[in-house]
């Protein structure tokens, strides 16, 4: 590898778009592990305390993707900043709705809210489950998850705050799924149609599941 | 055609700089856009106030030298056209029409409407050439056979003008569909493969030392370029990268 790939416009797009890529893949592990909570509590609990407590998970996989989730903020961070500094005087009259996407125009402001919207994500599940195994030492409660999932989503202001954050999901990924593609070097005039519809359903469905998982549970509580 | 034009006026490029605002009368709707400024000039030399300073050449949508940010976009509201190739029936009678020059930290301006853009020659000779000799002994092009597809692919990178549209465009800056393009026409044709790899590695790094921003996959560029260079040149200029970076012995 060359001495600036990473610090060069290119390579830091094909990081982005990498970093990207695992994202979309660990979305869709987690959407799926949720949708069990609807289809079975203990199939959930199942599922939950395997990803809980299995060593290569714990160990391996979950410090991979906290640096996956801090890189994509730090880099989209730090590329919006100099791009900001690439145009010091703005144009008197700008059209760009005329030649882009909102989506693609704001991924900075959807990507924050969906951090903005993970920092109370990790609040609720993430930090009693690490409190509960390394700081209290209680690895083996496979029942606790359904429960505790449950009684998150009984509080109907939570869950609208998780639906908003799931639209700003939808359109972050609107643009994401088939920018990391053309990010990555994937560009073919038969496979990126399929790709952008692809990632349109990717967008709306995954998201729209969220929101339903969290509703169910929500009008289930109640 | 009676208009009220709002045009960008700077003494040099230490100025300010502000926007002034023009009536101009009489305007035919055949006329180009750049007649309408010259008619425009006209009046502003009779009324002893200097003439706006834009760029021009060839006025026939070939040389890239005309620029403008006509209401809001790179060459102005039509499609695929330079600003020279830009008509005033595109406008409506009355209308109020911004111009401003391309705006970029890599496109400097000098004066009114004219921008620095030796940025983009920079670039191309970090790596945008071939190294032939021409002693006299030049093989024949046609004697190196070509597909029909891969020379149309090179042909179709090839027809950018390099005026700057998509930097103007691009809400950051970015230079990446020209630099794409360049990179893109050598990468097709059998002239282009002994300097591939260090050809991207070089430009990609020039565009970076001009201080163009990131390209974000918003496809601005691809909409506003006169003559229509496709985002799918970005994404082999990615690719090209990654292989030479891999490659690389540096």
């Amino acid at each position: 590898m060359s001495k600036g790939f990473s610090t060069s416009s290119v390579g830091r797009k094909v990081l982005m778009a990498l970093s990207g890529f695992f994202l979309l893949f660990f979305l869709l592990q987690h959407f799926v592990i949720n949708f069990l909570s609807v289809i079975s509590a203990d199939m959930f609990n199942e599922v939950s305390h395997f990803m809980g407590t299995n060593g290569i998970i714990q160990f391996v996989m979950q410090p991979v993707l906290l640096f996956g989730v801090l890189f994509h903020l730090g880099m989209g961070l730090y590329l919006d900043f100099k791009n900001r500094a690439a145009r010091p005087i703005k144009y008197e009259m700008d059209k760009p709705s005329e030649n882009s996407s909102w989506m693609s125009r704001n991924m900075i402001i959807t990507g924050i809210m969906v951090m903005l919207f993970l920092g109370l994500h990790f609040y609720d599940f993430w930090i009693p489950e690490i409190v509960d195994k390394f700081i209290d030492g209680k690895w083996d409660e496979p029942t606790k998850y359904f429960p505790h999932l449950v009684h998150k989503m009984e509080d109907p202001i939570r869950v609208g705050i998780y639906c908003v954050s799931f639209v700003f999901l939808a359109l972050h990924l609107l643009h994401g799924f088939q920018s990391s593609f053309q990010s990555a070097g994937f560009n073919h005039n038969k496979y990126t149609p399929l790709i952008k519809k692809l990632g349109n359903l990717y967008a709306i469905l995954i998201p729209l599941g969220f929101i339903f998982i969290a509703l169910f549970h929500l009008l289930s509580s109640h | 055609m009676d208009l009220t034009l709002k045009v960008w006026r700077q003494k040099d490029k230490n100025d300010k700089g502000r926007m002034e605002t023009y009536p101009v009368k009489g305007i035919s709707e055949h006329a180009s856009f750049l007649e309408m400024l010259d008619v425009l000039n006209e009046q502003l030399i009779t009324q002893g106030t200097e003439p706006v300073a834009f760029d021009h050449d060839c006025r026939e949508g070939i040389c890239g030298m005309c620029s403008l940010y006509i209401n809001g976009e790179a060459h102005g509201p039509d499609r695929k056209v330079t600003t020279c190739q830009l008509h005033m029936r595109m406008f409506k009678d009355g209308e109020t029409i911004y111009i401003e020059p391309f705006r970029s930290k890599a496109f400097p301006v000098l004066k009114d409407l004219v921008v620095d853009r030796t940025s983009f020659e920079r670039i191309q000779q970090a790596g945008g050439f071939i190294s032939v000799n021409t002693s006299g002994n030049t093989q024949d092009a046609n004697a190196l056979p070509i597909a029909k597809p891969m020379a149309d692919k090179a042909m179709d990178a090839a027809t950018c003008i390099g005026c700057g549209a998509c930097v103007a465009t691009c809400k950051n800056s970015s230079a990446m569909l020209f630099v794409a393009a360049k990179v893109a026409q050598y990468s097709y044709l059998p002239q282009g493969q002994i300097e591939r790899k260090e050809r991207v590695l070089n430009m990609v790094d020039q565009m970076d030392k001009e201080g163009f921003g990131n390209c974000t996959n918003t496809g601005a560029c691809e909409v506003e370029c006169p003559k229509g260079i496709s985002l799918e040149f970005i994404a082999r200029m990615n690719k090209e990268y990654v292989t030479a970076s891999v490659a690389s012995e540096k």
